[in-house]
Parts: C-alpha cells; sequence; structure tokens
C-alpha cells in the first residue's frame, strides 16, 4: 500500500534523533490518533543548519519525518515556511488517502518548531500562527546531565 | 515466508481443495434440477450438512450454509429482531465484539431497538452474572462472541446460554474464531444461533453456516427461490459448502493433539517475548484464550511500523493499531480492555495455525526485540520514558 520511497524512508530513516540544543523543538499529535511528531530545529542566521526528529507512529509517519527534515536542511526560514503537507506527501511519490494526515502533521510539526523558536527569540515570522496541535516545550534542557 | 495470521485467513488445505475440484467443473450441476447430475450435488449437501451438524453436535435441518461470517451475524441478529419486535426491543450483547455483530446492533439501534454493550474485565471476560443482571422483560436477544479476534480469550458460552434459557431468551454466539479450535457442543451449552465461517479452519473463503436450533422462528434473510428450505435464497456455493464440510471435518480429527502442539508453541512465544522484551503486556486472558492466539502491546512503539519491519523479515502479523484499520481510532477490543490509547497503537498480534513451528517462532523471538528497540529509539514517548526514569 506504501510507495517505494515511503518503505525506503521508513526502512532507512535520515534525521533520527534529538539536537541537545536545538533553537526550536516542536511537538504535535497526540496518542489518541496514534502519531506524535518531535522536531528539533537548528537555526542560524536565518538558515536552518539540522533538524531531527523523533516520532510515535505507523510507516507513514516515519517517513514523513525523514522527507520533512530532509526538505528543509539548508532552507531560509522564508523557505521553509513554503513546506506544505502536499509537498512532503509528493516527495514521497505519494501517501494512501487515510495516510495523509502523517503529512499534515510533518507540516504541522515543522511550523511548531519554527514558532517555539520565533517565541524564544521574539521573532515574528510572516505567515506563522500558533500551531493548533502546539504542545509548550517543558524545560527539558535545565538538567542537561539528564539527557545522556 | 513466516504466516502468523491465522485468525485473519488460512490456507485452503489439499484434501480441502481436492474435495472442491470435480463441483467446479465436472459435477457443475444445480442442486434444485432434477436430472442425475443435479441429485449428486444435492446429495453432496446433504452430506456437507450432515458432517457439520455432527461436529457441533446439531442435526442437519439446523445448519444453513451463508456467504461467511458476516452474513451469518448479519442474519441471526437482524432476522431474531424482526421476529420478536413485538415482543420487546431490547438486545444484550459485549464492547469487544466483531464488527459484524456491533455494527449490525448499531444498525438496530437506529431503528428502534436498545442495545447494552456489557463492558468487558482487563482480560476481556464478561461474567454470566452480568448478563443476566442486564435482563429487562423487553429483552429478546443476547449475542456474545465464543472467542475473540483480537485477544482471544474464550466467554463463559455454556454458563450465559443457561443464563438465557433459564430466562427464556434466544442466544446466539459469534464462533468464527472458535468453530475448528474449541470442541463445540450447541446442545450442551445451550446455543440457540451460531455464526462460523469456513476460511478461519483451511476451508474456502466465502463460505459460512448459521447454525439455527429447530423450532426457533428466524425469517427468511436473502428472499428469493426455496434453497436452504426456503430461509436463505440463492444457488448453493455447492464447491464451497464441500469445502467447508471437509475442512470442518479435519479440523475435529485430533483436536486434542493438534491443540497441544499449537498451545505449547504460543507459551514459548509468550514466554519468549515477556523474557526477551521490556515493557509489553500480554493482552487477554493467559489460561482462557485461544490455543492459538497471542496479542501483546509494546509500550512506545506503533504496531504498524513492527509490522513493516516483522514483513521485510517473511513475518506475517497483525496488529489493533489504527493505522491498519483504515480508521484513526485504534482497536474498540483493546481499549475495552482499559488500555490507554498509546498502549493499544502498539499492539502486534499473531496467530498461529497447525503448520508453524518451533523453529519460526525462534526465529521471530531472535528479529522482534531488535525490532522493537528500533522503533523505541525513534520513539519520543520512550525518549521522556527514559528521560523521567533518569531523573528519579
Amino acid at each position: 500500500m506504501y510507495s517505494q520511497k515511503v518503505m525506503e524512508c521508513f526502512l532507512h530513516p535520515q534525521n533520527v534523533g534529538e539536537i541537545k540544543d536545538a533553537d526550536g523543538v516542536g511537538t504535535v499529535g497526540n496518542p489518541k490518533c496514534g502519531d506524535i511528531m518531535k522536531l528539533y530545529l537548528k537555526i542560524k542566521d536565518n538558515v536552518i543548519e539540522d533538524a531531527k526528529f523523533k516520532t510515535f507512529g505507523c510507516g507513514a509517519a516515519i517517513a514523513t519525518s525523514t522527507m520533512v527534515t530532509q526538505m528543509v536542511k539548508g532552507k531560509t526560514i522564508e523557505e521553509a515556511m513554503k513546506i506544505t503537507n502536499q509537498a512532503v506527501a509528493e516527495a514521497l511519490d505519494g501517501l494512501p488517502p487515510i495516510k495523509m494526515h502523517c503529512s499534515c502533521l510533518a507540516e504541522e510539526a515543522l511550523k511548531a518548531a519554527l514558532w517555539n523558536y520565533a517565541q524564544k527569540n521574539n521573532l515574528t515570522i510572516d505567515g506563522l500562527t500558533p500551531p493548533p496541535n502546539y504542545v509548550e516545550e517543558e524545560e527539558e534542557h535545565a538538567k542537561p546531565e539528564d539527557q545522556d | 515466508m513466516i504466516y502468523l495470521d491465522h485468525a485473519a485467513t488460512t490456507p485452503v488445505k489439499p484434501e480441502v481443495l481436492e474435495a472442491m475440484l470435480p463441483y467446479f467443473t465436472k459435477e457443475y450441476g444445480n442442486p434444485s434440477s432434477v436430472y442425475r447430475l443435479a441429485q449428486r450435488n444435492k446429495k453432496a449437501l446433504d452430506d456437507a450438512r450432515a458432517t457439520v451438524a455432527k461436529n457441533l453436535g446439531a442435526q442437519p435441518n439446523e445448519i444453513f450454509f451463508t456467504s461467511g461470517g458476516t452474513e451469518s451475524d448479519n442474519w441471526a441478529i437482524k432476522g431474531m429482531a424482526e421476529a420478536l419486535r413485538e415482543k420487546g426491543n431490547h438486545i444484550i450483547t459485549t464492547n469487544i465484539e466483531h464488527h459484524a455483530v456491533l455494527h449490525t446492533c448499531q444498525y438496530l439501534e437506529k431503528h428502534g431497538f436498545e442495545v447494552t454493550y456489557l463492558p468487558v474485565d482487563k482480560d476481556g471476560l464478561i461474567t454470566p452474572a452480568q448478563v443476566e443482571a442486564a435482563i429487562r422483560p423487553e429483552t429478546i436477544l443476547i449475542s456474545v462472541m465464543y472467542a475473540n479476534n483480537e485477544i482471544g480469550t474464550i466467554m463463559p458460552i455454556a454458563e450465559i446460554g443457561a443464563v438465557a434459557k433459564k430466562h427464556g431468551i434466544v442466544f446466539h454466539t459469534d464462533a468464527v474464531q472458535a468453530v475448528g479450535q474449541l470442541p463445540i457442543d450447541v446442545k450442551a451449552q445451550n446455543i440457540d444461533l451460531l455464526s462460523l465461517s469456513g476460511h478461519k479452519f483451511y476451508g474456502p473463503k466465502g463460505t459460512g453456516v448459521l447454525y439455527v436450533r429447530r423450532g426457533l422462528k428466524l425469517p427468511s434473510y436473502l428472499h428469493g427461490g426455496g434453497q436452504e428450505r426456503g430461509r436463505r435464497a440463492g444457488t448453493e456455493n455447492v464447491p464451497g459448502i464441500v469445502g467447508l464440510a471437509k475442512a470442518i471435518d479435519l479440523a475435529y480429527q485430533n483436536l486434542e493433539a493438534k491443540n497441544a502442539k499449537i498451545k505449547a508453541l504460543r507459551d514459548y512465544l509468550i514466554d519468549g517475548i515477556c523474557e526477551r522484551i521490556p515493557y509489553c503486556r500480554l493482552n487477554g486472558h493467559r489460561e482462557k484464550r485461544l490455543p492459538n492466539n497471542v496479542n501483546f502491546s509494546f509500550e512506545f512503539v506503533e504496531g504498524e511500523s513492527l509490522l513493516l519491519l516483522l514483513d521485510m523479515e517473511g513475518i506475517a502479523a497483525s496488529s489493533g493499531s489504527a493505522c491498519t484499520s483504515g480508521s484513526l481510532d485504534p482497536s474498540h477490543v483493546l481499549l475495552a480492555l482499559g488500555l490507554p490509547h498509546e498502549l493499544a497503537h502498539g499492539s502486534v498480534r499473531f496467530t498461529l495455525g497447525e503448520d508453524n513451528t518451533k523453529e519460526e517462532i525462534d526465529e521471530v523471538l531472535a528479529k522482534l526485540p531488535a525490532f522493537v528497540e528500533r522503533m523505541r529509539e525513534m520513539s519520543p514517548l520512550y525518549e521522556e520514558f527514559v528521560r523521567k526514569k533518569q531523573n528519579k
């Protein structure tokens, strides 16, 4: 039911992990619908230098996470803002209709991470509104010694 | 391939196929016709009916052939509701029934019936006392599945049948998962209506049976010709019926020995998973469960992703995850056990068959822990769990 590209991104996921000193972190989704996506961004001089993710979800959710992190790397914030769920799905050679929400989750996670970045730095990003599924990040970097 | 999804379907046994084949080509007559060709078909149908009856402790004239479990469930429930509408409008069932029963009950709710969905306990069981307490003067039907398709829990059917009998209420059981695995005696167990499906016990797909106790007035569901003594119209699926009968007969041969073998493998798999994988939960009752059913929830991971990894290694299993059901909701059965959503999404079901070997189970046990670990490494829920654990 999945395209080859989806299976490839699921079986060989890229950019899995955390960025300890991330500039923006976005978590979207909830256990109720079976998908949680957490996206970490490293941003320098308006450019997304690195992106990593942790995802609880089905094959499509893992694949879209991989794809969205690959797509944003090296992009300016303005360019990243133009990434839509459609674009993520297309880059995966399509998703089954019932899995399209996974691509929405990818876009939402990206927006949530950018929103988090903007909040932390008192910035306004054109076209960025508070994400619907936005979860306020805990003070998870308060005890860095506990991270390892 | 290691096939561990026998609750979904089973392959047709060679002996079953062999029994069916003549009825596609040489013996193609319509049993309703008069010439000898047709009469041989009629005989085949009669023999099949007698064989099915014998294996259920029923009489041949109590056996009605259908297209499968879903049709049998629909016929039994809608039929009794229609027949007894004057008497009452209340139906008792459970909250872990197969959708063929649940959605039929929901349909009847839209047409003036009231349905009590008895809540199961953490193992998926209901008690006869629960059933008795739910009975009202207007209760016309009790429908409780024999064994659950996802978690394998076996209900106290004979005891529930006794309660129904005591109160003079019709008792239906969806025995799709039980037939061929558990000995059944409809008379001793006070069953009035029983649904079964051929492809669950190495018979062909598209075949089923509804047992209807003699004397029970169940109206016709499919109207048309006079087949099945006027109660289920349509030219009989002769090859399918012959196959179903052959399959049920084979299933009940050496049942104890076969079950002992499958149960041993089942327990080996259950114990092996418990030993090798932390933070998992066996779903369903540990003892009162089908000989072939293993159902685990693995914390912090989602079921479908595990199924995909298993499939890459040629292991076929199934999941109660929403992502495999075509909706966003995880299995209603696992939620009914009281599992939180994330655990319900993280379930994997292995259902064994007669041909599975210890070597195959060893292979699953060798591969599964790494797959669970791999998905946990990607999981933000696991990350959070580990962090909280370290902070303690």
